[in-house]
């Protein structure tokens, strides 16, 4: 049977990252996705993080379908029925060269995948990689499902997303723990142009992110977002899969109550559903992440847990990872070395270098302050909302009175010292 | 640069080519097959009587088949439906359908008398005719419509039909070529009145082929196994399943109900696909237009493709346990339920109800 | 050695078809674009033919530039050679100029290859018309076989081909001559799953483009917009109905009491359904 130089299993952000930078330089790479076209199995907000693309396909704003460049932040602590919220927005985010832009995953995708065929990448599709073939403790190729579907390379990356069963098939993965992924659904609601922009206050081409925070996940740990296409908008919610199978809440109706919020249903208001979808995304960051490089093979995207939960960035990370995967093969197989563990880990070196690994280092046990303190999700929220109210009410008391009943209700509810500490915990998972 | 003049805003007056004036007339072809006419023959002529009228020009049936007794019964039932006069045309060569001849025949028949319409039921021999004497003609076809119209004063014919899968409609008209062909599905058009005092002419045209002529022959024809035939189109009282169902077994709700009432059973596409019933069961763009007094549709959500299947009928009841089902916008009486428990309790009130009556019918 | 040109089209999934909500138009943003699910059974057919008897398979389309994808899928099946007709002259065609296209890019394959058979489906999914297939018959003066349901013997020596096809009522067996070109009915066949071989040479394959020049055609009135007889002069969407559902509900939400109210109004309301039921019923 033919042998590549590589193997990229799955057709996603950081699986196209890979396959393109590999095919560019000349690489002999067949990349298997198991839908039926690439970004059909994929989900995501979406937010395209400029940076990372351009170093791999540096004019790609000349191409790519993209609906808005992000020109304004929200973002929002909610209580029941009011929230308060923090705006940025930036004439300089409206200087091209844009810095983010809006996407729909189904045609980016598919974009970019045209880009990786026309590299010279052979992309199979309807395909399912169903085993990884080793010999010893090597992976030399992969099984597919498909008649006379064995092959074979050097390298095997496996770009298969945030449930993979290769990897957990191969046992470099242990299975995935519910406290370290969120579940996360969303839709999109078709809204006309026009009506779009005299809402949000943007113009042709200018888009606004809405990250949402609050009462809104009910208790769970978790974040709602809202974002602008050219001629819909995006909402959606997410939990810790612990919490949903706690709680048993449905996260379609935990997305229905979010719609219905005072602030948020104005926002949407006469949109039409284009599109409803789930998907779970990596929260566990740096302590959840499996080994990622062994003999014969990496682990690029979601499928090592790239994702930076606090910034909720992951496309960034998992084009990244593609291309430092796919630079560390090129380097390699250009001074004639084998695809070696130990030769492999430049990977790790690389991701070490750049701000892949400096930022899940950094936010490494945020999930795990989140988890032990609900409070960030639930009172402070309606600690903060009831405290604006408070001031922003006039009614004949007086401020310096408002301002002790505020610092009162906080210490009721949270005592001083519980104040203190969770800053203090706070402070030190952010540093 | 040249002075123009300005035209009065609006469209461009069309005008019809003065060679195709000479078309007249609107012909529905008689589809018959063993002695039997398939009756979407007598639903054109019924819709073709009322576009003549509007058009103040008469109908014509075209009859084609071996000699004999049944062509000019064919005839006779076609003014009985509506039609002015008949073309007919009797050959051996027509007794069973082939393309090659039947082709022939028709385009022999357009040239000769000029008709401006030309109508066939979308049949598999319908389609089969109409698309080889449409590319022989050079006109236009215009496949499976719902709903035809006439502008008169450029006298054409509106066809519109369902397009992209049935979300969307479409009118087409086929403005400076003649005849103007259309298919029609079965039972899309209403079954006209036999009115046994009508009469008409007869022009007889000769087929001017030989069989070794003829390229294709028939070997056999093989009928369908008789036991247990399904006639969906025709049926008077429909129950229908589809996949809100959720499992193979529970589609036997379905037969319960329908052998109480004495119906018809059909199905939507994805019941169809998933192998639960036979496709000939399948009612919805793709598949059976029906038009019963009493459409039962249980687990239907009632998407476009198939409600143009069946929204013709008299009275739709819909069973479905999602309260935002599409089918709740036109059906006339909507359960929000689980089919599991409707069902059964419906199948018992109604064999309630009709024993009753039966009873009563036999005491009185 | 037999030589089969298999019709295909590339069609938007109608499936997942959705109108805009404020202009009525089509959004086909987004909509995934497949082969004509009846052009499968085509395909497959043709394959299966090659397989018994030896040939060569050369898949077509008439179609936009992105129409390639179908091509390509349909050579990961096990078609040996692809060729899309695109021209921008062609934009606009309807059934008639599409089959004056098709049948003359079916002239040019001829030249390199003897054509015995032309395979189509019986329909495409968003045109519905079935035309395009005896229209391509007519023009290229092959016998036309539609709705078959098997192709019972192929005989290249004799050039002779034996169908079954679908008839009302019953099945036709039918014997004619090659050249001729078939429709599939749905259900004839089942698509093979394509190899890893095939799929690694359809995804290596160029596949041919051939323009309106390139597919031997020289009167450009017969094709694209202006060699279409018919026009769609208006796209709208069905109007909705004005009288929802009656939602029965009773106090109790008990399945027998609903039941028995839905009769009631029923029978009171169309007294005919009644009858019916009463003659069908008995």
């Amino acid at each position: 049977m033919e042998k590549f130089d590589a193997i990229v299993v799955g057709a996603g952000p950081s699986g196209n990252a890979a396959a393109y930078t590999l095919a560019k330089a000349g690489l002999s790479v067949i990349q298997i996705e198991r839908g039926e076209y690439p970004g059909s199995k994929n989900v995501q907000g979406a937010i395209l993080y400029s940076d990372a693309l351009e170093k791999i396909i540096p004019e790609f704003r000349d191409e790519a379908p993209l609906e808005r460049h992000i020109i304004e932040q929200r973002m929002w602590v909610l209580d029941d029925d009011s929230y308060i919220g923090t705006n940025y927005r930036s004439d300089a985010f409206n200087k091209a060269p844009y810095n983010r832009y809006t996407i729909l995953r189904a045609q980016f995708d598919k974009w970019f995948s045209e880009k990786v065929s026309q590299a010279g990448a052979l992309v199979i599709c309807e395909t399912t990689v169903t085993d990884l073939i080793m010999d010893g403790n090597r992976v030399v190729g992969v099984r597919t499902d498909r008649e006379n579907g064995d092959l074979f390379a050097d390298v095997v990356i496996l770009a298969d997303g945030v449930n993979s069963l290769l990897a957990k098939k191969a046992g470099f993965h242990p299975e995935l723990n519910p406290g370290d992924v969120a579940l996360a659904v969303k839709e999109i609601l078709f809204l006309p142009q026009e009506t779009l922009e005299s809402r949000f206050n943007v113009k042709e081409g200018e888009g606004v992110v809405i990250e949402m925070i609050g009462k809104i996940t009910q208790g769970m740990m978790g974040t709602g977002f809202l974002y602008t296409n050219n001629e819909s908008i995006t909402i959606g919610v997410g939990c810790m899969l612990s919490d949903f199978k706690e709680t048993r809440m449905s996260p379609y109706l935990l997305l229905e109550k979010m719609k219905a919020h005072p602030a948020i249903a104005p926002m949407i208001e006469g949109g039409e559903m284009k599109e409803y979808t789930a998907h779970l995304i990596p929260e566990g960051g740096l302590k959840a992440m499996p080994q990622i490089y062994g003999d014969g093979w990496m682990i690029v995207g979601d499928s090592g847990m790239f994702v930076n939960a606090v910034h909720r960035e992951g496309s960034n990370l998992a084009m990244t990872t593609g291309r430092l995967a796919a630079e560390t093969v090129i380097s390699l197989k250009a001074a004639g070395k084998e695809m070696t563990s130990p030769n492999l880990s430049v990977y790790r070196a690389k991701l070490d270098d750049s701000f892949v690994m400096k930022d899940l280092i950094k936010y490494k046990d945020m999930p795990g302050v989140f988890h032990a303190n609900r409070q960030f999700f639930t009172t402070y929220p309606e600690l903060v909302n009831k405290a604006a109210h408070t001031m922003l009410t006039v009614d004949g008391v007086d401020k310096k009175t408002k301002e002790r009943e505020i610092f009162k209700s906080f210490t009721r509810s949270r005592s001083l010292a519980g104040l203190v500490g969770d800053a203090y915990k706070m402070w030190r998972a952010l540093r | 640069m040249s002075e123009e003049t300005k035209k009065p805003a609006g469209k461009k007056k069309f005008e019809l080519d003065p060679r195709l004036a000479e078309y007249r007339g609107i012909w529905v072809f008689i589809e018959h097959e063993r002695g039997t006419v398939h009756t979407v023959s007598w639903e054109l002529l019924g819709e073709a009587r009322k576009l003549a009228d509007k058009l103040g020009v008469q109908v014509a049936g075209v009859v084609m088949g071996a000699p004999g007794e049944d062509t000019r019964r064919f005839c006779q039932e076609a003014f009985y439906h509506g039609a002015d006069h008949c073309y007919l045309m009797e050959d051996l060569l027509l007794k069973d359908y082939r393309n090659q001849p039947y082709t022939k025949g028709m385009t022999d028949l357009v040239n000769a008398y000029k008709p401006e319409i030309l109508l066939l039921g979308a049949t598999t021999l319908g389609r089969d005719l109409a698309g080889s004497v449409a590319t022989t003609l050079l006109t236009g076809l215009t496949a499976d419509c719902t709903e035809l119209n006439i502008d008169v004063e450029i006298r054409s014919l509106l066809a519109t039909r369902p397009t992209f899968g049935g979300s969307l409609l479409c009118t087409i008209q086929t403005l400076n070529y003649r005849p103007q062909m259309a298919t029609i599905r079965p039972r899309v058009m209403a079954m006209p009145k036999r009115d046994t005092s009508r009469s008409g002419g007869i022009t007889e045209h000769k087929l001017s082929m030989i069989e070794t002529d003829i390229i294709t022959k028939v070997l056999e024809f093989i009928p369908d196994e008789n036991t247990n035939k399904v006639n969906l189109e025709y049926a008077d009282i429909i129950v229908s399943g589809g996949k809100g169902l959720k499992k193979q077994e529970n589609f036997q709700l379905i037969w319960d109900l329908a052998k109480v009432l004495g119906a018809e059973i059909g199905a939507t596409r994805p019941v169809v696909q998933s192998g639960w019933v036979e496709a000939v069961r399948q009612v919805g763009q793709t598949g059976k237009t029906v038009r019963p007094k009493l459409y039962i549709a249980v687990g239907i959500s009632g998407a476009i493709q198939h409600r143009v299947g069946m929204d013709a009928s008299d009275v739709i009841i819909a069973i479905n346990s999602d309260p935002n089902a599409p089918i709740f916008d036109f059906a006339t009486y909507g359960i929000v339920g689980n089919a599991m428990t409707i069902l059964p309790a419906l199948t018992e009130a109604f064999r309630k109800e009709l024993s009753a009556r039966n009873a009563e019918a036999v005491a009185a | 050695m037999i030589h089969i040109v298999v019709c295909i089209k590339q069609v938007p999934d109608s499936a997942q078809i959705r109108v805009h909500p404020v202009t009525n138009t089509i959004m086909r943003q987004g909509v995934p674009a497949i082969i004509n699910p009846y052009d499968l059974y085509a395909l497959e057919e043709a394959l299966r033919i090659k397989d018994k008897f030896g040939g060569f398979v050369t898949v077509i389309t008439m179609g936009p530039p992105q129409a390639e994808n179908a091509l390509r899928k349909a050579l990961s099946f096990g078609a040996d050679d692809a060729i899309l007709v695109t021209d921008r002259a062609f934009a606009g065609a309807d059934t008639l100029a599409t089959s004056f296209a098709l049948a003359s890019a079916i002239r040019q394959i001829e030249k390199g290859m003897p054509v015995d058979l032309v395979f189509c489906g019986k329909q495409t999914i968003d045109g519905d018309t079935a035309q395009v297939g005896p229209g391509i018959a007519k023009r290229l003066n092959l016998e036309l076989l539609t709705y078959i349901s098997s192709i019972v013997s192929v005989n290249t020596e004799k050039k002779e081909i034996v169908v079954q096809r679908r008839s009302e009522g019953g099945v036709q067996v039918l014997k004619t001559r090659l050249p001729s070109l078939v429709t599939m009915l749905e259900g004839s066949n089942e698509m093979r799953f394509a190899t890893m071989p095939n799929m690694i040479r359809a995804a290596r394959t160029t596949v041919k483009r051939w323009d309106r020049v390139a597919a031997g055609i020289e009167d450009i009135s017969k094709i694209g917009l202006k060699g279409s007889p018919t026009v769609v002069s208006k796209v709208f969407a069905p109007s909705p109905k004005t009288v929802k559902a009656e939602i029965i509900q009773t106090n109790s939400g008990e399945a027998d009491e609903m039941a028995a109210t839905l009769l009631m109004k029923m029978f009171t309301k169309f007294p005919h359904v009644r009858e019916q039921l009463e003659k069908s019923a008995a």
